[in-house]
């Protein structure tokens, strides 16, 4: 079980946290713009890597805030934490 | 003293005298033994029989690695406890324990028969022989093989004893209280640290303590005197926490560590009850050090499993820890130097002692010793056989080839009552591997050391494959400085003497004359396992350590193959021709030793087990006689029977007064969700399907939420209270998540609206009357208000006071009846909901439970979230068109709408059925054909509600069938176990399609 450093409340007990996936895909503004093939990428298409992965978390026994995180799967070691809106760091 | 207790020692106070129970027959030890140290003192080293062939099995060790002293205790009782080792249960009076795994008794076994036909029970002999026929598992085999596999019995009342857990954090956590843990833990706390040193064992100071040799000297001290003063001085330390009697379970990773302490397992029983028994600690830890030590090898020969035959190192600790012979006339069989330690040990107490040494000469120290002494040794010799049925009588020994491949010679025969064996020693690497660390294998020596990568985490001692003491030392203070950024210990100017082993030889199989076939070489004790099986599954083609592990199942009894696994290993690298370091180890899982339920589960038993949630009007329901159902963490009234009524009964009474006249439900469970923000109409444009601009202030609203694929999510009325502010509901199991799918939404896609949601699910109670009646009541309760259909329509909402006390009052409907929902704080519930039933009297209203609450909907046609939707259904299915905004330009779902697959007509959707007889109930859940006379027949959907509806006088339900509705009209069938039911598809609205009463 990890630590997560939550961005708004600081380090936690992972059990306060659940994950909400693959982060930076963005809801299309368009929805009805888009063929069933591009529907389909942003509402099916998920990646699932071993290795270094972007992550939505959200802080759902504590502040509640959602925020991303970037952890490696393999080793779940946790290389940064930034709020919903910043800039994806370079890793 | 007994004839086996031939030595006092500072560890077992022989003034104190403890009786227990073994088999029945009655014993006496002394505080500080253990349950197999109070044995042996006994002379008792049968303690039952083994899994398979049910061979009688002695004590073998004196740790969590024993595979055969395996207990019950207190037999035939409700609260009787199995798999228990009798090497780590601490003596106390009153103890009684029993051998496992023999019927009628360890002395006479009838499983003892598998013996004699054992060579036709091989590896996988399970897997082969009980397979078929398939009928005969459930009935014979498996009955069969629970009977002769035995492996304890459970309790049959619920465990009364408490367990604890705790949350703790430190600088350091130290596991192990060995000479290397006492020295970390010291350097830790001494440094200013948060130190916690655990240790298994009811004291610390490990295999050191009592090591009374002059050959291992600390600081011109034997090395025993000078770690019991190390100890008394780490005992003086403030920022230390020294837990004994705790077990590590798991090494996660973050240094997040479980620890099981037992706090009352020792004590008498007098003194047992009311305390805690076991306290689970969840550590979290900046830094690990490790120093689990290392697990002595047996050697794998023929017939090495009779009782009396013991790891060295044991007879070592039983003799200078317990004081306890386990043999008067010894023989050491090993294959390297430590166990001359237990042969001088031995010969010191004037206890006769040989010893077979498997290589050709040592020139260490502690051999001299031994030789000096006069012990006879003979070298370059290996055991071929041993003698004795329940004990060991004697063995036959050889010489082994120059290359050790072979043996040569004649058999020699010797006489001995016990026989200790050393294979050598295993690191417990299992610590580092259970944290994520990866493993080297050390060729000399052949063991699996831990290869050190992380940062937060060190192996030290014999964990870390460091044997001798001068380097355990040496090695532990240079390592702990460097990994606590520590530049001098109060140990850096120590001297250091100790007996050097320089000649290392192993043998995993040991050669024989006669054939592995015909040889009984046991690798695995407990699960009965040879070196012929291990061998056999490499002939039938497996390759992998884990199936030939499952397939021979060697290490997956309850010790898991903590002495067997390198002995696998070995013989399949010997076997295959290949390097056992390349071969890899099996996985190391948690718990290191076998938890108890309890310990897992902490307080969460009983009333702790889950949150109760009950609406501030439970106590009225619990008065009159509710019936309660649970929906999540929720007690809802389900039916409330008068007169020994059941559940059909009562709901049919229910939902004819209420219909009738009226009838009330608690509503207060129906989450709530407060919102508001100047966005806060575009926010619900947008999470609904239908549009909300143009609803009016005080105006109510169904509306349907969709998730992102179409599929039906939740649903509830939302009802404006002002401008910039509504007050939504949603079912009562869903409103946690759709409270956090809506933040998700807010936070993450739309950031840009100004919207507060706050969940106030708790704030209001809410009472709903309906029926023809509830007019006339709410009048009486609210003398002042106008409830004319001009003042207070159908989906309005609002304000009023009673008893002085504010509320809200919906008129909206879930049954299809006129009726009103009256929210107020939560306090006042229950005042409130009395008024009601007061003001109801006179119209003989009801309160009705869910039961009702589901029967009247379904007259209705209105659908539940999650019971007539599973996930897959969207608006369309359910034939809600209607609530679907053609206008909107996007709302969450919308997309997936008009995707191929959910424009399919083919679809499940909804529809009504109604049975050829009309007294005749679906089940909820039956299948649905169209055809009945094909062998395989497609099933074209399912029944989602069913009832009888004392209203209409006839059954109904709801179901989803594929292209249903295009499908009124037709009939198809319900196939049951042992009849067809005929039906017909219908509207799903069954009463009052013209909302007649709604309006009325
Ligand atoms: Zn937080």
């Amino acid at each position: 079980m990890f630590v997560i450093n939550c961005p708004y409340c600081g380090e936690r007990d992972q059990s306060e946290f659940s994950c909400g996936g693959e982060a930076h895909i963005v809801r299309p503004k368009q929805p009805t713009e888009l063929s069933d093939d591009e529907w389909a990428e942003y509402l099916f298409m998920r990646k699932n890597i071993k290795g270094v992965q972007f992550e939505r978390w959200n802080h759902t026994h504590g502040c509640r805030k959602w925020f991303n995180m970037v952890r490696d799967t393999s080793n779940d070691k946790i290389h940064a934490v930034y709020k919903m809106g910043e800039k994806p760091p370079v890793i | 003293m007994t004839k086996y207790r031939i030595n006092k020692t500072r560890f077992v106070d022989q003034t104190k005298n403890v009786s227990f129970t073994f088999d029945g027959k009655k014993y006496h030890g002394f505080e500080g033994d253990t349950l197999a140290s109070a044995l042996l003192s006994n002379g008792i080293h049968l303690v039952g029989r083994s899994f398979k062939y049910h061979r009688p099995r002695g004590i073998m060790s004196c740790g969590s690695e024993e595979p055969n002293a395996i207990c019950q205790i207190n037999d035939n009782t409700d609260l009787t406890e199995p798999n228990v080792r009798a090497t780590e249960i601490e003596l106390y009076e009153g103890l009684k324990a029993s051998s496992q795994n023999c019927w009628p008794s360890r002395h006479f076994d009838i499983g003892g028969i598998n013996n004699l036909i054992s060579q036709f029970i091989p590896a996988g002999f399970y897997y082969k022989t009980f397979m078929w026929p398939k009928s005969f598992w459930k009935k014979i085999y498996e009955p069969l093989i629970r009977l002769s596999a035995g492996l304890g019995k459970s309790p049959t009342q619920p465990d009364p004893e408490i367990y604890d857990h705790k949350h703790e954090h430190c600088d350091v956590l130290v596991i192990g209280g060995g000479i290397s843990g006492i020295i970390s833990a010291k350097i830790a706390a001494q440094n200013n640290l948060k130190t916690i040193l655990i240790e298994d064992k009811n004291i610390l100071g490990g295999s050191t303590i009592y090591q009374n040799n002059k050959n291992f000297i600390i600081d011109n001290q034997k090395s025993n005197e000078w770690l019991m003063n190390e100890i008394s001085e780490l005992e003086k330390l403030d920022n230390l926490i020294i837990k004994t009697r705790t077990s590590l379970a798991a090494f996660h990773s973050y240094n997040y560590l479980l620890a099981k302490e037992n706090i009352s397992d020792h004590l008498p029983l007098d003194k047992k009850n009311g305390n805690i028994r076991q306290r689970l600690w969840k550590i979290r830890a900046d830094k690990v050090i490790v120093a689990a030590g290392a697990i002595e090898r047996p050697l794998i020969f023929n017939n090495n499993d009779r009782p009396g035959i013991i790891l060295a190192n044991s007879v070592k600790k039983y003799l200078d820890f317990y004081g306890v012979s386990t043999g008067l006339n010894n023989i050491i069989f090993t294959n390297n130097d430590s166990a001359y330690e237990t042969a001088v040990s031995l010969f010191e107490k004037g206890i006769s002692v040989k010893i077979v040494d498997i290589r050709k000469k040592s020139s260490s120290n502690i051999v001299k010793n031994a030789e000096d002494l006069g012990i006879k040794i003979y070298w370059h010799s290996t055991v071929v056989n041993t003698f004795g049925y329940k004990k060991i009588k004697s063995i036959e020994i050889m010489n082994l080839s120059e290359d050790g491949s072979n043996v040569t010679g004649n058999k020699r025969k010797i006489q001995c009552d016990c026989l200790s064996i050393s294979g050598g020693w295993t690191p417990m690497v299992h610590m580092h591997t259970q944290s994520g660390g990866k493993l080297d294998f050390r060729e000399i020596d052949q063991v699996f050391v831990p290869s050190e990568k992380s940062e937060n985490h060190i192996n030290v001692g014999s964990c870390n494959g460091d044997f001798e003491l001068e380097e355990i030392f040496k090695n532990t203070n240079n390592k702990v400085k460097k990994f606590l950024n520590i530049n001098e210990s109060g140990f850096d100017k120590i001297s250091v003497l100790c007996s050097k082993e320089l000649e290392k030889k192993n043998i995993w199989l040991l050669p024989n004359t006669i054939s592995e076939g015909k040889t009984k070489s046991f690798i695995d004790f407990q699960n009965d396992s040879t070196a012929k099986d291990i061998k056999l599954a490499l002939r039938e083609g497996f390759k992998s350590i884990e199936h030939v592990k499952r397939y021979t199942t060697t290490g997956m009894a309850t010790d898991q193959g903590k002495l067997s696994n390198m002995h696998a290993l070995g013989i399949i690298a010997d076997t295959a021709g290949v390097k056992m370091g390349t071969l890899g180890t099996t996985t190391f899982r948690p718990p290191f030793t076998p938890l108890t339920f309890g310990a897992i589960v902490g307080r969460s038993v009983g009333k702790f087990f889950d949150v109760v949630r009950k609406t501030s009007i439970h106590e009225w329901h619990v008065q009159n006689n509710a019936k309660f159902e649970n929906v999540g963490q929720w007690k809802r009234p389900w039916y409330y029977p008068i007169n020994n009524e059941n559940l059909h009964e009562a709901v049919q009474r229910e939902s004819k007064t209420a219909r009738d006249s009226a009838g009330i439900l608690d509503a207060s469970t129906l989450g709530k969700i407060d919102i508001q923000g100047s966005d806060a109409s575009e926010f619900l444009n947008r999470v609904y399907t239908n549009a909300w601009s143009k609803l009016g202030i005080g105006k109510c609203r169904y509306g349907l939420m969709l998730n992102e694929d179409g599929m039906v999510y939740d649903d509830g009325v939302t009802t404006r209270l002002g401008e910039n502010h509504y007050l939504m509901t949603t079912t009562t199991g869903g409103a946690a998540n759709v409270l956090s799918k809506l933040e998700d939404y807010l936070q993450t896609e739309w950031p840009e609206l100004d919207v507060y949601l706050t969940s106030v699910t708790d704030h209001y109670s809410t009472a709903s009357i309906c029926g023809p009646n509830s007019k006339k009541i709410l009048k009486k309760l609210f003398p002042n208000k106008d409830f004319s259909d001009e003042a207070f329509p159908h989906m309005s909402y609002q304000d009023a006071i009673i008893d002085k006390i504010e509320c809200r009052i919906m008129r909206i409907s879930f049954t299809g009846e006129l009726s009103y929902e009256i929210n107020i704080e939560s306090k006042y519930g229950k005042s409130l909901w009395e008024n009601c039933i007061k003001a109801g009297e006179e119209y003989k209203i009801t309160p009705y439970g869910t039961e009702t609450m589901h029967l009247l909907r379904a007259e209705k046609g209105f659908i539940i979230v999650g019971q007539d939707t599973d996930g897959t259904m969207t608006p369309i299915d359910l034939q809600m068109d209607w609530i679907v905004s053609k206008k909107k330009y996007d709302f969450i779902g919308k997309r997936s709408l008009y995707r191929s697959d959910t424009i399919r007509d083919d679809r499940k959707q909804l529809v009504g059925l109604l049975t050829d007889d009309p007294n005749e109930i679906l089940e909820e859940g039956a299948q649905i054909v169209s055809e009945l006379d094909k062998k395989r027949v497609e099933m074209i959907g399912h029944v989602t509600s069913s009832y009888f509806s004392p209203n209409l006088n006839k059954s109904i339900a709801l179901a989803v069938v594929k292209g249903g509705k295009k499908m009124k009209g037709q009939k198809l069938f319900v196939p049951m176990e042992n009849k067809n039911i005929n039906v017909t598809v219908s509207d799903f609205i069954f009463l009052d399609k013209e909302n007649k009463k709604i309006n009325a």
